[in-house]
């Protein structure tokens, strides 16, 4: 079945059996790709920026959504609670090409791939990330809540000085899991033209007509890129963790 | 001495029927009752008898199912009282302590009174070290709070609140969480704190503490007050039954 396939695709498709001919199957030869190394590499600035992006502006709105799940003012917990699961109901691909391709269509102003990119993982992060923060701050202890209300705090000073700050501690480390997701996820912004790590490999694999070397080299990226911010936050939770 | 203390002027905290369910359960039953400028009075029972739900009325910790709660004669449960304005005047401490962990013990002493009294950092500063040289904790004032004993912990707390200068200081079990040997010296505290002369009440299972501090007795049993009288008459003649049976078992 696979077979065949495959050589239906062959058939049908002379470019990739060309491509395929040429290279005489499996012969992996980086060199070919050294000049454009530079080119790829300076993706992972791009890949950062727009990682890093999304995620404070992620975990900004996120903090908010949580206020608003556990507000006892049913409407703002309505809302959050639909926003979160429209964005954790629809694939993130989609979200990307909507907010990229068809909100030009209704304000008339085309954004800039990255504006969009980064508006379209905010969005999204925000409605996991919320999620984080809500159980976050549900864990915490509701004597706290009490030792604050008996001293007369304000619900917002409360929050912003006693629980938040508590909650986060707890939840950091699963919040520097999601930011690691988001970076492999930023991937998605190379379907829309965000110049990431990515989409530069594409650009070399087009231009060149080879697919092997720049996919497989910028993947090293990546892998380097995450194992090396894992070992990070590894670290990082113990020391916290320590510090208890 | 007692009645001039009950008198309408003096009453510092008045409860009207005040009841508290959850759900089906009627934890408090119609409790009307005075607590006087200066009294110090200790609430004991039997355990599930409402001790502690009474207490968290007197702040609305609990929302009390029917009834009132006058704080210096003001209705806090009215709907357009600002509790919070009722609170400051009203320290708490709680069994399990509820100091926040990422502060520390200065910064717990005087974060009630820079962020909600508003008063610059420097004076309130010299109140919290005073207050922790009240509790003896002194060198303890930059410490974080994970690294104080419990009842070194239930000092802290005492401070805490007492920094908000409040009038009345309600107690909710403050030495029931405590290893034994460490119960005296929060005691010890609450003790001097008696002699200035503040209000207090004081959920406690500390016969002996309530005998020698408090003033008034408040036997609660089944949701409601089923004895009010001086310690002294409480331990030695307790009228109902039920107050037989419980000072038989705890002493």
């Amino acid at each position: 079945m696979d077979a065949n396939f495959f050589e239906a695709a062959l058939n049908s498709s002379p470019f990739l059996a060309r491509s395929l001919a040429q290279t005489g199957g499996l012969n992996l030869d980086f060199s070919k790709i050294a000049p454009d190394i530079p080119f790829i590499l300076t993706g992972i600035w791009e890949t950062l920026r727009f990682t890093l992006t999304s995620a404070v502006f992620g975990f900004a709105l996120g903090t908010i959504l949580a206020v608003f799940k556990i507000s006892e003012f049913k409407p703002l917990k309505w809302f959050a609670d639909f926003y979160t699961s429209i964005f954790r109901g629809t694939p993130l691909l989609l979200q990307i090409i909507i907010i990229y391709y068809a909100t030009p269509q209704l304000t008339g102003y085309a954004i800039p791939a990255f504006i969009a990119g980064v508006v379209t993982f905010s969005l999204n992060s925000a409605a996991y990330t919320s999620e984080t923060i809500r159980g976050g701050i549900a864990a915490i202890d509701r004597g706290q809540r009490e030792a604050a209300m008996t001293l007369g705090v304000k619900y917002p000073l409360m929050m912003w000085d006693i629980i938040l700050p508590q909650a986060f501690k707890n939840i950091l480390p699963s919040l520097v899991n999601e930011s690691i997701a988001l970076l492999k996820d930023s991937s998605l912004a190379s379907v829309i033209g965000v110049e990431e790590l990515t989409r530069r490999s594409q650009i070399v694999a087009g231009q060149k007509f080879i697919f092997f070397e720049p996919y497989i080299f910028v993947g090293i990226v990546y892998y380097i890129m995450i194992v090396g911010l894992t070992w990070f936050a590894e670290r990082f939770e113990r020391r916290m963790r320590l510090s208890d | 001495m007692q009645n001039v203390l009950k008198g309408e002027c003096a009453s510092v905290i008045r409860t009207e029927f005040l009841s508290k369910s959850f759900g089906k359960l009627n934890v408090l039953k119609d409790i009307s009752t005075e607590i006087g400028q200066g009294e110090v009075v200790a609430i004991i029972g039997p355990s599930g008898c409402g001790k502690s739900t009474f207490l968290r009325c007197l702040n609305l910790l609990e929302m009390p199912t029917r009834g009132r709660v006058y704080i210096n004669n003001v209705d806090i449960t009215h709907p357009k009282t600002d509790v919070r304005k009722a609170r400051q005047n009203m320290g708490m401490v709680f069994q399990h302590f509820n100091l926040f962990p990422h502060k520390t013990v200065l910064d717990n002493v005087i974060y009630g009174p820079t962020k909600v009294k508003q008063i610059p950092k420097g004076e309130a500063e010299d109140l919290g070290l005073k207050l922790l040289a009240q509790v003896g904790l002194s060198e303890k004032a930059g410490v974080y709070p994970s690294r104080l004993s419990g009842g070194q912990k239930q000092r802290v707390a005492i401070a805490r609140s007492m920094a908000m200068q409040p009038e009345v200081m309600l107690f909710d079990e403050p030495t029931s969480a405590l290893d034994p040997e460490m119960v005296k010296e929060v005691l010890d505290v609450m003790k001097g704190l008696a002699s200035t002369g503040i209000t207090m009440v004081i959920v406690t299972h500390e016969m002996g503490f309530a005998r020698e501090v408090a003033n008034r007795i408040l036997f609660l049993d089944g949701g409601g007050v089923a004895e009010d009288a001086p310690p002294e008459v409480f331990f030695s003649t307790p009228k109902s039954e039920r107050a037989c049976q419980f000072l038989e078992k705890v002493l």
